[in-house]
């Protein structure tokens, strides 16, 4: 029952014929709700597990070797202003110098004064180096399981190809563009077209999971000198040791873009429906003529 | 236990499955001692993953000198403190001496020059420290495979464990010297070497002088530096607080293959 095919019930039969349409469709089965939930808790996870570890290294290199003394692609310090004797926080990007105090490099705790740190103790895991390369590791195997159920159970309920992969037509570049538009004015999606993903939608998560997620978990690898032993090639693929940690830095930066952009999204759209289907997959269809 | 349990099943390919099934027990909180069993899981997986990866005993890419960083940095003990480190250096370890010992049939004491009159290889590696950054240098030493050969290990031991110079922490008992462990799969790779030169030269005393270990496959504190003493052991809990190493005996896990 959890695994049959998301069907649409609609209580309009039900009603007298002169009342609105509201129908509600399955969307979500319990798989999809599942795996959502806990994957969306492992990267909360790894991503302030991570942000400690960055914080013990805070500069980001190409190539293979990276230390302080080679020119980094970017990094995060702290300063001392010698006229005021306050910290100010310093974040470089390629060699350009932004003064990022109080969010980068220096932030304030609970009684405003000023501390160290590439990213704010507020945002990162606490405890040490130890407990952050644990919990990294930990969520890291985590989001694997978990990814490869969710992948597993896509397949077999037919939720990658009937609900992800884009039907024909959907990527020309006049729908596209007409989806773009309809995404500016924040329309919320009607009948029939609020029964499917949207295509700005399927790509989002086509992209971050056999994109962006696969190359989070292959650049980690590439960190690893006993993984690099077995399989040297991902130095290759992705330039080399630092250029991997570059990129892993990075990719989470977009995950967290999409993690944003999705939760304003969910709101946009009507928080309670969506809330509800992606907890108890039931999902109301705004009718077409909506007022 | 049970909670481990749970999670292996999850892990497992069932998480609905172990859902719905365990649907009904009272879901209790986690105490300390099983989120410290939860954090050990995602170690444990990864090192039996990395074991099975590395079942043929691959090496690790060499490189050649074009691709060697600029400087190297040390890390950890830059120079151990005490008088008797401090001789050894004015020396310049003329009297220097290497213990091998614990589980094996020939127990051994060498001099510097006896080790660097052994069968030596040369290797161009990265360094990677667990903090983020690394660093490519050029390493020569004995292959410990050979010391431990020559030694002759018992059948009984496991571990090969390396005392070091540095005292990291002043203690009455003498548990605050840096030492590290690894096992035999690590111990006997042909990449597994106690280094006496980098970058052509005699090894520095920020990177360990006379001695010490490259462990090429896993991450930086693992690579002992200052080594005067290689114990042959059959198990880990009788050596300082019992957890194979200076840094795992204060929480850092004793394999770091990532």
């Amino acid at each position: 029952m959890a695994l049959s095919e998301p069907n649409v019930e609609s209580n309009a039969a039900a009603q007298p014929a002169a009342a609105p349409q509201r129908a509600v469709m399955y969307r979500h089965t319990v798989a999809v709700r599942l795996t959502h939930w806990i994957n969306a808790l492992i990267l909360v996870l790894l991503l302030i597990s991570g942000l400690r570890l960055f914080n013990y290294h805070p500069a980001l290199y190409w190539g293979n070797y990276g230390y302080s003394g080679v020119p980094s692609f970017m990094s995060i310090s702290a300063l001392e202003d010698i006229e005021t004797d306050e910290p100010v926080g310093v974040t470089t990007v390629m060699g350009h110098n932004f003064i990022t105090t109080g969010v980068l490099g220096v932030s304030y705790d609970a009684n405003g004064e000023p501390v160290s740190g590439a990213f704010p103790r507020w945002l990162i895991l606490p405890g040490g180096l130890a407990l952050a390369r644990d919990v990294h590791f930990a969520a890291a195997w985590l989001l694997v399981f978990n990814g490869l159920v969710y992948l597993m159970f896509g397949l077999f309920t037919g939720h990658l190809r009937r609900d992800l992969l884009p039907v024909a037509g959907e990527l020309r570049p006049r729908h596209v563009l007409a989806d773009i538009w309809n995404h500016i004015r924040l329309r919320r999606p009607r009948g029939e077209a609020a029964r499917r993903y949207n295509i700005l939608q399927k790509l989002a998560y086509v992209i971050v999971v056999f994109g962006l997620l696969p190359v989070m978990v292959l650049t980690g690898l590439t960190m690893s000198p006993a993984v690099t032993a077995a399989m040297p090639f991902l130095f290759d693929m992705f330039g080399g040791r630092q250029s991997a940690r570059t990129i892993h830095f990075l990719v989470a930066d977009l995950l967290v873009l999409f993690v944003l952009v999705h939760i304003i999204q969910v709101v946009v759209t009507g928080v309670f429906n969506n809330m509800r289907s992606m907890i108890t997959g039931r999902y109301a269809i705004l009718p077409e003529d909506g007022r | 236990m049970s909670l481990i349990t749970r999670r292996s099943l999850m892990a497992g390919g069932s998480a609905a499955a172990a859902a719905l099934l365990s649907g009904c027990d009272p879901v209790s909180m986690p105490d300390v001692e099983s989120l410290r069993q939860i954090l050990d899981f995602g170690q444990f997986m990864s090192m039996q993953a990395q074991r099975l990866l590395l079942a043929g005993q691959p090496l690790v890419r060499e490189f050649t000198e074009a691709d060697m960083s600029p400087e190297f940095p040390p890390n950890g003990t830059e120079r151990p403190n005490g008088m008797a480190y401090f001789q050894h250096m004015m020396s310049n370890f003329a009297n220097f001496r290497l213990t091998v010992d614990g589980m094996v049939k020939k127990p051994l004491s060498l001099a510097l020059d006896e080790i660097k009159a052994m069968p030596s290889r040369t290797q161009i590696t990265m360094h990677n420290c667990d903090e983020g950054w690394s660093a490519i240098g050029q390493w020569t030493g004995v292959p410990l495979a050979h010391l431990l050969q020559s030694a002759e290990l018992m059948p009984e031991a496991r571990y090969i464990v390396f005392h070091c110079m540095d005292e990291m922490v002043r203690t009455p008992d003498g548990t605050g010297f840096y030492y590290e462990s690894i096992d035999l799969f690590d111990a006997l790779h042909p990449q597994t070497i106690l280094a006496y030169g980098m970058n052509g030269k005699a090894l520095p005393v920020a990177h360990g002088a006379p001695l010490r270990l490259r462990v090429e496959r896993q991450v930086g504190y693992k690579h002992a530096k200052y080594v005067n003493r290689i114990e042959a052991v059959d198990r880990l809990t009788h050596i300082a607080r019992g957890r194979g190493g200076f840094w795992e005996d204060r929480g850092y896990q004793w394999y770091a293959g990532l």
